[in-house]
């Protein structure tokens, strides 16, 4: 499986919201509709406070569970890759990928099938980045395959500390953040 | 401490701020389809014990009840759906990884096997309904077929039954992002539950003091098995993962400490336990026809608390400021 990743840099990001309206733009996603947001998390005990900005979104897991829960197989991986999307033909609103996902990232579009990000991977088909990626004024966001050990994802990853979210729910997520 | 604060919007509808993709329509139909399995189960026992004169309700009655409940749950979930245009995409694949898609095969075999038991008792559980059905060739001739295979339908029924059941649970512990209802004692509460609803409407259906009896029996053991099986999901959640420690706090001392207690584990539960021990010691009163009616309540109650609380629990709780009311001031 080709395994694309999302690197964020948290030391990068300002948390301007740029890549909300970015994706929102490029995937023309409705209004009060999101497939992507920016969290400002702080931790630690004061004075020792620490904040840190995320820009948040389908992981895009290797274990996906809404992939595993879909029951019409509308969730799907694209051509051998970890990107997974949903096919508006099969889905039908069932609710179950809804449920599965433990990061909340999917919802239900007007017309009733279910939605989410799907890393631009209309983008990346073109050799292109992710909307959100390449709209970043601070550059805190990257984007590439997992499998190059030279690409950029990889030396970031091999090089600085970094995390990912909930990875205790064993699902894989393929979005880092540099710590 | 730890905060988490979404600086941009987030507001997507039923899922923020937390997930509620599931309502009443997945409630009802987890619970009619738990009463089905009952019946299916009863009834096809009483068939294999050879008791259908002795309890004639269960026997000839109930599948109707069930073949009733079956296709209004099937409504429901129909309801549910948001894109129903494709609805049929639930039959043209089975994704064995899927609890759901399991679900949607496995009702079908569900739906014959009840309808079979119906057809079976009709004519002399409902003579009103099998007259006008065998004024037809086709009407008769299925009358014939299900009375003949009544017994080869009631040992799949039985399988049929406990599976189904075991399936509502299951649909509930699959789920591990939704950390109250993730348990695999959802599986054995929900079929104890299906039962006790099942055993509950014989009661308050049937004429024969005999078949009550046997009954009221049923639904104390199934009552006290739920009961045992609920207190262990409950101490398996408080001993499991950060999530399920938090998801079953909600219930000891958070938001849904009332509604689980007042309103479920007493009235839903206890009540119709010790009236059913009273009804089993030898008393007898009018105002013991509550019993089955809470028994029945309360198993509606378990499927909306564990939905509710469920997706309630969950691993993501960001501070959200964000008031989606505010987009309307902008159209």
């Amino acid at each position: 499986m080709i395994r694309y990743a999302m690197v964020i840099d948290t030391k990068l990001c300002i948390g301007c919201g740029d890549c909300v309206v970015a994706c929102k733009t490029e995937n023309k996603v409705p209004a009060g509709l999101n497939r992507d947001w920016v969290v400002e998390a702080t931790t630690g005990t004061y004075p020792d406070l620490k904040t840190e900005f995320r820009s948040e979104r389908c992981n895009h897991c290797t274990k996906p569970t809404c992939l595993y829960a879909c029951p019409t197989g509308a969730t799907y991986r694209w051509a051998g890759t970890n990107i997974v999307l949903v096919d508006p033909d099969k889905c039908t609103g069932c609710g179950a990928c809804i449920a599965a996902c433990p990061y909340d990232a999917r919802f239900v579009m007007p017309e009733g099938y279910v939605s989410k990000c799907t890393f631009c991977h209309h983008r990346v088909d073109k050799g292109l980045d992710p909307a959100c990626v390449s709209s970043c004024p601070t550059r805190c966001m990257h984007f590439g395959v997992l499998n190059d050990p030279n690409s950029k994802v990889s030396k970031l990853l091999a090089s600085r500390p970094h995390k990912a979210l909930l990875t205790e729910t064993g699902n894989e997520p393929q979005v880092y953040y540099l710590i | 401490m730890r905060e988490e604060i979404l600086t941009t919007v987030r507001a997507n509808p039923k899922v923020d701020p937390h997930v509620a993709t599931w309502g009443w329509q997945v409630i009802a139909d987890l619970f009619l389809v738990g009463l089905t399995a009952g019946a299916l189960i009863f009834t096809a026992l009483v068939i294999l014990g050879r008791r259908e004169d002795q309890y004639g309700f269960t026997a000839r009655r109930l599948p109707l009840v069930g073949l009733i409940s079956i296709g209004l749950a099937m409504t429901f979930l129909f309801l549910k759906l948001t894109h129903k245009i494709v609805f049929w995409r639930f039959f043209g694949d089975f994704v064995p990884t899927a609890v759901m898609s399991w679900g949607a095969w496995l009702l079908q075999l569900v739906i014959a096997a009840i309808l079979l038991l119906t057809l079976q008792g009709l004519r002399s559980g409902y003579p009103g309904l099998a007259g006008p059905l065998e004024k037809f060739r086709i009407g008769t001739l299925a009358l014939d077929f299900a009375e003949r295979y009544r017994r080869a339908v009631a040992w799949a029924g039985v399988v049929l039954g406990v599976i189904i059941a075991f399936y509502t649970g299951t649909m509930m512990s699959s789920l591990d992002a939704r950390p109250f209802g993730s348990s695999g004692l959802m599986a054995p509460l929900f079929l104890a539950s299906g039962l006790a609803t099942a055993a509950a409407v014989v009661m308050i259906g049937t004429r024969s003091a005999e078949e009550r009896l046997l009954f009221s029996r049923i639904l104390f053991g199934a009552m006290a098995f739920k009961v045992l099986l609920l207190a262990l999901t409950l101490a398996s959640l408080a001993n499991g993962s950060r999530v399920q420690i938090e998801s079953v706090q909600m219930v000891f001392g958070g938001d849904y400490t009332r509604l689980f207690w007042l309103f479920f584990v007493i009235p839903g539960l206890l009540v119709p336990l010790v009236i059913e021990a009273l009804r089993l010691r030898g008393k007898r009163s009018g105002w013991m026809i509550a019993s089955p009616v809470l028994a029945i309540y309360g198993a509606y109650m378990l499927r909306q608390l564990v939905i509710e609380i469920g997706q309630v629990s969950g691993y993501v709780h960001y501070v959200n400021t964000y008031n989606p009311a505010l987009l309307d001031l902008l159209r």
